[in-house]
C-alpha cells in the first residue's frame, strides 16, 4: 500500500458528512447551570416539531451519520424524546444523550439498559454536593446520582459519567473516578468553554495553569479508558499527544443543530458569526453541511497566525476556536489556555470594561421573577364590557 | 490473535457501518463504538466483497489486489478482526 496523508491532514478539508454531531434538542432545562454552553432555561416556541425532527434523522441517516450526540437543555423533557430516540436507533443512528438524570427513573433506565445503540451521559461537575451544586444548582447532585444508581440497576453498561472541568473539581479527578467505577460507569471529562453562560464564570471557573498540567498527567496516566470527545487536545502541546483525533473538528467532521434547527460549526458556538444555516431551509441539513460558506471558509487550509512560528502548532494547532471568539482573542492566535502561556499575555492586555469581546447572540436563561403589579386601571375612560354582557345598556355612557 | 486466515470466508461485523469517503472509507461499529478509517479505496472494493467471496483471498482477488500486496492485506484485514469489525463466516 502507498504512504497515504496523516488522518488529521484529511479532516481538515472536511468530509461529506460529519462523523457525528451534536443536536440540542431543546432550550428547555430544569436546572439554570452557571457555565451552560448553550443559555438554556426556557423552550423556545419555534422549536422543530417531531416531525421536523424525523426528517433530519432520515437526512442522517441517508448521510450515514454515525449517531448523534443529543443535549439540550435537558433533552428528555421533550414529551417525544423517547419517541425520537427510538425512531434514531432504528434508523441506524446512534444516539449518545446528556443529560442531568431528572427523567431516569428506573423504568427509562431499563429501557436505556435495553437498547444497544444508545449511551447516557450523566452531567456531574463536582465529586461531592458541595462543589458540584455551586455550579449546577441545589438537589443536581442528587438527581445525578440516583440516575447513576438507577442506570446500574438496570443492568446499563458503560453509561458515561461526564464532567465539565474547573478550578474547583480539578482536585477530585480521582473521586470522580470512583463514583464511575462503583456505577460500572465510564469517566468522560470535556473542557470547560467560555459560551453560553459560560461566558460569565469562564474567568473564575476555567482551570489554573498549574491544574491544566495535573490534568494531562491525569489524562495520560489514564488513556483510553477516560473519554474526553478530544476535548483537550490544546494541552497535547505539552509533549505527547492524547488519545484522539487532535485536532478542530468545527465545520469539518462535526456541528451543531441547534433547537430551532439551525446549524452551527460546533457546539460551543452559538453565535451569528458561526451560523452556516437552518434545517428548515429547501436543502435541508446536507445543503447546510456541503454548501455553507462558513464551513467551506472552516475547511480551507489555516495559516495558523501568530501561531504560526511556535514549535508546538503542529500538536495543539492553535486550539479551540469558541475558546478564543468568546475570550475575545484573535482566531488566527493561541487558545486562552495555550499550554506555552501565550494566551495568558493576551488575556491580560484586553480591555478593563470588556470591550469588544463577543457576547452569546442567543439566550434562553429563565430571567428572574417579573414584577407585575395587579389592579384595575385608573379611571377608564370606557368600562370594559364583556362579550356575554347581556344589559341592553352595556357600554352607554351617560353625559 | 494471529493474522487471519485468509482461505477461510470472513464478513464485517453485523453491527458496522460503512461509509465510503474520497480517501477510502470510514467503519463504524456500533457495538463498540469504535471508529476505523481505510485510507485506501481498493481496501474498501475488498471488504464489500467480503460476503460474496468463498474466502478472503477470493475477494483480495476480485479487488484487483496483486500478488505482491497480499501480505499488507492481510495484515490489515488482521487488524480489523482484531476490533472486531470483522467477522468469520460460518453460513
Amino acid at each position: 500500500m502507498t504512504t497515504t496523508p496523516r488522518l488529521v491532514d484529511l479532516f481538515e478539508h472536511g468530509l461529506d458528512a460529519p462523523i457525528c454531531l451534536t443536536w440540542e434538542l431543546t432550550y428547555a432545562c430544569n436546572l439554570a447551570c452557571a457555565h451552560c454552553l448553550s443559555s438554556s432555561g426556557r423552550r423556545d416556541p419555534r422549536e422543530l416539531s417531531t416531525e421536523e425532527c424525523k426528517a433530519v434523522i432520515d437526512e442522517l441517516e441517508a448521510m450515514q451519520v454515525f449517531y448523534v450526540n443529543i443535549g439540550g437543555g435537558e433533552p428528555t423533557v421533550r414529551s417525544d424524546f423517547w419517541e425520537l430516540l427510538d425512531y434514531a436507533t432504528a434508523h441506524r443512528v446512534g444516539v449518545k444523550f446528556s443529560t442531568n438524570g431528572v427523567r431516569i427513573t428506573p423504568e427509562t433506565a431499563r429501557r436505556l439498559a435495553a437498547n444497544d445503540y444508545v449511551d447516557v451521559q450523566i452531567s456531574l461537575d463536582g465529586a461531592t454536593p458541595e462543589v458540584n451544586d455551586a455550579v449546577r444548582g441545589p438537589g443536581s447532585y442528587e438527581i445525578a446520582l440516583r440516575a447513576l444508581r438507577n442506570l446500574a440497576d438496570a443492568g446499563m453498561k458503560n453509561a458515561k459519567l461526564s464532567v465539565v472541568c474547573t478550578r474547583h473539581n480539578i482536585p477530585q479527578l480521582d473521586e470522580f473516578k470512583k463514583i464511575a467505577d462503583a456505577h460500572g460507569a465510564q469517566l468522560r471529562l470535556t473542557r470547560l468553554r467560555p459560551s453560553g453562560r459560560g461566558a460569565d464564570v469562564w474567568d473564575e471557573l476555567h482551570p489554573t495553569a498549574e491544574q491544566q498540567r495535573r490534568l494531562y498527567e491525569w489524562l495520560l496516566e489514564h488513556g483510553e479508558n477516560v473519554l474526553t470527545g478530544d476535548s483537550f487536545f490544546h494541552l497535547s502541546a505539552y509533549g505527547q499527544s492524547l488519545p484522539g483525533l487532535n485536532l478542530c473538528g468545527a465545520g469539518r467532521v462535526v456541528c451543531l443543530i441547534d433547537p430551532v434547527g439551525d446549524v452551527y460549526a460546533c457546539p460551543f458556538t452559538i453565535h451569528e458569526r458561526f451560523r452556516a444555516g437552518n434545517v428548515r431551509e429547501p436543502g435541508g441539513f446536507t445543503e447546510v453541511w456541503r454548501e455553507s460558506e462558513l464551513f467551506r471558509d472552516l475547511r480551507r487550509p489555516q495559516n495558523g497566525g501568530a501561531c504560526a512560528s511556535c514549535s508546538f502548532y503542529d500538536t495543539c494547532k492553535g486550539g479551540c476556536m469558541a475558546a478564543k471568539f468568546f475570550t475575545g482573542l484573535p482566531l488566527d492566535g493561541p487558545d486562552p489556555e495555550c499550554v506555552q502561556g501565550h494566551g495568558e499575555e493576551l488575556l491580560a492586555r484586553r480591555p478593563a470594561d470588556r470591550s469588544g469581546i463577543p457576547r452569546p447572540s442567543v439566550d434562553h436563561s429563565r430571567r428572574g421573577p417579573v414584577p407585575v403589579r395587579l389592579g384595575r386601571r385608573p379611571d377608564p375612560e370606557l368600562p370594559p364590557v364583556s362579550e356575554c354582557a347581556e344589559s341592553p345598556l352595556a357600554g352607554l355612557r351617560l353625559p | 490473535m494471529p493474522d487471519i486466515d485468509l482461505d477461510r470466508a470472513w464478513d464485517l461485523h453485523p453491527q458496522v457501518s460503512v461509509r465510503p469517503e474520497p480517501f477510502g472509507a470510514l467503519l463504524y461499529h456500533f457495538g463498540t463504538r469504535k471508529l476505523s478509517f481505510l485510507k485506501d479505496r481498493r481496501l474498501l472494493a475488498v471488504l464489500e466483497g467480503l460476503a460474496d467471496a468463498p474466502t478472503a483471498r477470493d475477494a483480495c482477488t476480485a479487488a484487483g489486489v496483486p500478488a505482491s500486496d497480499l501480505a499488507a492485506y492481510r495484515a490489515a484485514l488482521s487488524a480489523l478482526a482484531r476490533s472486531s469489525m470483522l467477522v468469520e463466516r460460518t453460513s
